[in-house]
């Protein structure tokens, strides 16, 4: 049985934000399918005693004086900007029409 | 006959722009010249910076004229890969979602190459986002291996690889999330090292997998390796995984020449099945000169690395799945599809279906999957968990032995197209270099010689412990000199010579 359908690989590009087409999303759920087999090996493999490693070297709460240092202009910060209004960035529609 | 300018190493260029031999702006110069004759066959290059590049130069030979104590990099030339910023340089990744940003800053890395007066010649070829083995991933071509065209220079660095091979620079940058600095230098026959985690600043390296990916030095000679790492290393305070540390002396160690009493150890799990014969003989072959200069060599097993692959499968697509998420067409980037007639999310939507290619989209969606509810535990989870075996047995091993060595990649460079429709072929060119990334520990690759069956370069790769990264330069520089008294002169000055247009 595969381990991943069509419409799964289909909801997971709804939440990647990545619109795909039949013939992609056709060709990545079977090839998802090869990976997730493959990937899948890890399950199992450490005891429920062994913690997981997020960072290979180890820190936590790193911190630095909180002084003010020079940052981008608003023109900088906007170079880049798809479009633009005064000093903002434009975008398209973000709520409903009502 | 003297060496032509561009096949000196960076340290004799050093030399030469200290005695006045050379200007900064003719080693520019004969760098562009030589780009603008084989660039078009090899296609290191995706942006060259003709304008700033020279500027820089000019500046350095006013600042050695009117005395000025200068670094000895100041005025050699370098090719940085185009995952890291540099203020008012197109920098893409090598990806559609980028094409003709600017980025109003300079990376640290850059930032630092700029303070020792380093010239960066232009921007280089990378697979997108910098996720692949070959360079084939790029939106912008492949890259071509120049020791033969039809063949890949590695990836995600090829473009730095080969750039260095074809002595279009003496110098590069690379990143290294799984191997992308290791595997490009084995299969074009330069030097690669990815330092220990968090000893070169990620600040203005556009992320792929955080945990990860690390920038590096990239040369055709270990000493300058060296040279280029003790510049680029260093505390950042605008990275919080940055190591607050001393940098070690690599060029110290790189000029020691002598591993009498160090022990080696070859990782039983990175060598024989799955490795191709001529890759084991030339790596058979340097252990046999390491132990002539006095080593002593063990076997050393690894059992967990086993996993390393599927592990990093899960980890590195989990975290790009979360920092590709920035690309959004909102603030920087392209937008497709905004017509006025469309909401902000169908136009991510439209903007991400075009801005990225199959790979990066692959990579996304399987991270997506790993970190979704009720899956987490069994694919993310089970993989960080790997991790912590995997760093249990380099903490076991390097108890035993001061660093651990193997072959750089299974294979010698493969043909361009053979690989690209099956992604689980191409992730095994990495099962070396992997467990380095996820131990965060450092790891070079240095050539050690021509597989008899193919010709190719085949890389040996060191690892050392966390923060002890000039334990690769010194058994790399004790390697390379051993190597090239055995051949009379080094690797890269075998490569055949490119047609010149």
């Amino acid at each position: 049985m595969a381990a991943i359908s069509r419409d799964e690989v289909a909801h997971l590009a709804r939440l990647a934000r990545i619109e795909m087409t039949d013939a992609e999303l056709d060709h990545l759920a079977s090839e998802m399918d090869l990976i997730l087999e493959s990937v899948s090996r890890v399950q199992g493999v450490a005891g429920a005693d062994i913690p997981p490693t997020s960072h290979a070297i180890a820190m936590q709460n790193v911190m630095r004086p909180d002084v003010v240092v020079p940052s981008l202009t608003p023109e900088e910060a906007l170079s880049g900007a798809p479009a633009r209004e005064e000093d903002r960035f434009k975008v398209p529609q973000i709520l409903g029409e009502e | 006959m003297s060496t032509p300018i561009i096949h000196q190493t960076a340290a004799e260029m050093s030399a030469d722009l200290a005695s006045g031999s050379v200007t900064a702006v003719e080693l520019a110069n004969a760098h562009y010249d030589r780009i603008a004759a084989v660039d078009g066959d090899v296609h290191a290059f995706l942006h060259l910076d003709r304008e700033g590049a020279l500027a820089q130069a000019a500046s350095v030979d006013a600042s050695r004229k009117a005395g000025e104590k200068l670094h000895p990099l100041a005025g050699v030339p370098l090719a940085l890969k185009d995952v890291l910023t540099q203020k008012g340089v197109p920098t893409t990744c090598g990806s559609k979602m980028l094409e003709g940003w600017r980025p109003p800053y300079d990376s640290t890395v850059v930032a630092n190459l700029k303070k020792a007066g380093v010239v960066i010649l232009g921007k280089t070829n990378m697979d997108e986002f910098a996720m692949g083995s070959s360079t084939e991933n790029s939106a912008y071509g492949p890259t071509h291996n120049p020791w033969d065209l039809s063949r890949i220079p590695g990836g995600s660095g090829g473009g730095s690889s080969a750039a260095l091979a074809a002595f279009e620079a003496p110098l590069a940058i690379g990143t290294d999330t799984g191997g992308s600095i290791r595997q490009p230098a084995a299969v074009t026959g330069t030097v690669g090292v990815k330092p220990t985690y968090g000893a070169v600043s990620r600040y203005g390296l556009v992320a792929f997998s955080s945990s990860l990916d690390q920038a590096g030095p990239c040369a055709r000679t270990v000493l300058d390796t060296a040279m280029l790492h003790e510049v680029i290393a260093g505390y950042d305070a605008k990275d919080s995984t940055s190591i607050n540390a001393p940098v070690g002396k690599m060029i110290e160690a790189a000029k020691k020449l002598d591993v009498k009493g160090m022990k080696i150890g070859v990782v039983k799990e990175l060598s024989g099945e799955g490795y191709q014969a001529g890759v084991l003989t030339r790596f058979n072959e340097a252990l046999d000169l390491l132990v002539a200069a006095g080593a002593e060599i063990v076997e050393v097993s690894t059992p967990s690395f086993e996993y390393a692959l599927a592990a990093y499968y899960l980890i590195a697509p989990s975290e790009t799945s979360s920092n590709l998420a920035r690309f959004d067409s909102m603030r920087y980037g392209i937008r497709i599809g905004d017509d006025g007639s469309r909401s902000a999310e169908e136009v991510m939507n439209m903007t991400r279906e075009v801005g990225f290619g199959k790979e990066v989209k692959r990579r996304i969606i399987l991270g997506t999957y790993a970190l979704s509810s009720g899956y987490y535990d069994a694919y993310y989870g089970s993989a960080q968990k790997v991790r912590t075996l995997i760093k249990r047995d380099y903490e076991a091993a390097f108890a035993k032995v001061d660093v651990l060595v193997s072959p750089t990649c299974p294979t010698t460079a493969f043909k361009i197209g053979e690989k690209s429709d099956d992604p689980l072929a191409m992730y095994l060119n990495d099962v070396a270099t992997i467990p380095v990334n996820l131990a965060g520990i450092g790891g070079m690759s240095l050539p050690c010689g021509l597989a008899p069956e193919d010709g190719l370069p085949v890389g040996f790769q060191i690892m050392s412990p966390a923060l002890k990264d000039e334990l690769m330069y010194h058994v790399g520089g004790t390697l390379e000199a051993a190597l090239q008294s055995k051949w009379g002169k080094p690797l890269y000055a075998s490569a055949p010579e490119l047609a010149v247009k």
